[in-house]
């Protein structure tokens, strides 16, 4: 019998406004406990929220940018629980009318492209933290993230495996970046994802989900939808059933647990926000945030493909994020005659260097300009390519000019004709032996002369010239 | 109607006795049964209303506005520690 996953996902993005979603406090990670708070986000009586304009305007953004309806009139709403780090007792969110509906994303998958369904982004504000660990009896409280905005993107059911699930998530985690609407760094919590998975046998109506909470890297993600997909599908097998249920995935021991608390802890009671009129964008601010929207990571890597020549392969990569692609253009600019070129050496070599030294892009050593004036040594042959990667190498340590290096270090390439052939006279005397089996009829040989002469002009000698020059002198 | 008072004290996070919810069962149940008159009416073609005052959100900037006030807004709390409020143990 053979079974099909259903998969939906709600993924928590920190919006990177300045401030609070309704009050002046700054949201600035990792400050001291608590210096980040006021009556607002404590919850203290008589306090009244005011909506954070780049909230709403980046929620909007988002909202465009995944091809949803934008709700010119949204409103806000209280999901009541008890938390100590929720002051209010309330969480404000948008329950009934969010500010974005019916929106959709495409993925890739290994067959083409799928299109998953967004069914609503709304906006709310995040809770506190609470720490456990180590303490007695107690727990320890920091209310610098109370009321920091979130946009909460709530996708249909639409995947069938946990790698669409990874895509979906991937593709939305590019996407927020992009529109910079999100640091989306997961190790701080600001692009957070819950799962709802269950198991039918195909045909079948939808079977009971259960909601995994807390994954915090792609990774887990996968590694617990695997997980959850196994159990339940055991669990049907052995004639039992799937209860509605909140799991932890625990990513030490590869498996999940019930989080089951009463189904009380579940009655939010929600009703409408009465601190807070509805939120009214008009057509003509939706428009201006419209016009502000930057080209989107689908549209970029189609344009390096057509306008600069490059593989899809190379396309992906330098459309990761919008810093790289910036960047890109910056080195094309710097170095028109070759986009190909910049993408080699751009996708392989410089980004190489910089993971290994655990740099990314925007701290690296080497500007767009000095990797510019690297590859025009290339093009100009006063280096080859094989030097030019130790050129990038010194100028990754020193910070210097292609040709600062290339001068002080004497690396010039050798063109000229007759130290070519001073090279390879000596390179024939010294082995005579190779030479004979050569002019033998033994032609794969000439790789292993290209080789010593190479090697003798420690990488210096123009290759093409070398060859050039092999082909006659070897010939006697 | 029949409502369980003791059910929603606990969501409200209230402590009631017998005799309390006994007095507050009642009650409830009358403001519920009004609840029921309005919902009979015909809201057909009305449109749903938001919020009592018809007025949009006034919008904030984004600029910070409020600065480091641990000390005083923490000086109501029963206990602290190094900056962070101390509670009874949460974890589930």
């Amino acid at each position: 019998m053979s079974w099909e996953t259903v998969i939906g996902l709600e993924v928590h993005v920190q919006i990177n406004s300045k401030t609070k979603a309704f009050c002046g406090c700054s949201t600035t990670f990792g400050a001291d406990p608590n210096t980040q708070t006021c009556p607002v986000c404590l919850g203290m009586p008589g306090q009244l929220p005011v909506l954070n304009t780049e909230a709403a305007r980046k929620s909007a953004l988002t909202g465009l940018a995944i091809n949803g309806q934008i709700n010119l009139e949204s409103k806000f709403d209280r999901k009541n629980y008890f938390y100590p780090d929720l002051p209010k007792g309330y969480q404000i969110t948008q329950f009934p009318v969010p500010i974005v509906e019916f929106g959709h994303l495409d993925i890739p998958v290994p067959d083409g492209i799928k299109r998953i369904g967004i069914t609503r982004i709304h906006m709310e504000e995040d809770a506190g933290k609470s720490m456990h660990e180590g303490l007695d009896g107690v727990s320890h409280i920091d209310l610098n993230r109370s009321g920091v905005p979130l946009m909460e993107i709530v996708s249909e059911p639409d995947m069938r495996c946990a790698d669409e699930a990874v895509a979906y998530l991937k593709q939305l985690h590019q996407l927020v970046r992009f529109l910079n609407v999100s640091g989306a760094d997961m190790e701080k919590g600001q692009f957070r994802c819950d799962a709802n998975v269950s198991v039918r046998r195909f045909g079948e109506p939808l079977g009971t989900r259960a909601e995994l909470k807390n994954l915090n890297s792609f990774r887990f993600i996968k590694q617990a939808i695997e997980y959850e997909v196994a159990r339940q599908i055991e669990l049907i097998e052995d004639g039992g059933e799937v209860v509605q249920e909140t799991r932890l995935y625990d990513s030490v021991k590869g498996e999940s647990r019930s989080m089951r608390s009463k189904e009380e802890a579940h009655d939010y009671r929600y009703f409408p926000e009465p601190d807070l009129p509805p939120l009214r964008i008009s057509q003509q601010e939706l428009d201006a945030i419209r016009a502000g929207m930057p080209e989107l990571p689908g549209a970029l890597r189609a344009r390096f493909e057509t306008e600069f020549g490059l593989s899809s392969y190379d396309a992906d990569v330098l459309t990761q994020t919008r810093e790289l692609a910036v960047w890109y253009e910056s080195l094309v600019a710097a170095h028109p005659a070759d986009p190909k070129r910049c993408a080699n050496w751009m996708a392989n070599e410089l980004l190489g260097r910089l993971k290994e030294s655990g740099l990314n892009i925007s701290s690296s050593p080497v500007s767009a300009l000095r990797l510019a004036g690297l590859l025009d040594r290339i093009a100009d042959n006063t280096i080859s390519g094989k030097i030019a990667k130790d050129v990038l190498d010194a100028m990754m340590a020193s910070g210097d000019h292609a040709d600062a290096i290339i001068e002080s270090k004497g690396l010039k390439q050798v063109s000229d004709s007759g130290a070519i052939d001073d090279m390879i006279v000596k390179v024939m005397a010294d082995n005579p032996q190779q030479l004979e089996q050569f002019r033998a009829g033994k032609d794969k040989l000439m790789g292993f002369f290209v080789g010593q002469v190479m090697k003798a002009s420690k990488g210096q000698a123009n290759p093409a010239m070398v060859n050039q020059r092999l082909n006659k002198l070897l010939k006697g | 109607m029949d409502i369980d008072v003791h059910k929603v004290a606990m969501l409200s996070r209230i402590r009631l006795t017998n005799d309390e919810a006994a007095e507050l069962g009642p009650q409830l149940e009358s403001i519920l049964d009004y609840v029921d008159q309005l919902q009979q009416v015909d809201t057909e073609g009305v449109v749903e209303t938001a919020h009592p005052h018809d007025a949009a959100m006034p919008l904030r900037v984004d600029v910070v506005t409020n600065g480091n006030r641990r000390d005083a807004l923490q000086s109501s709390a029963p206990n602290t520690q190094s900056g962070l409020y101390v509670v009874p143990k949460v974890i589930e």
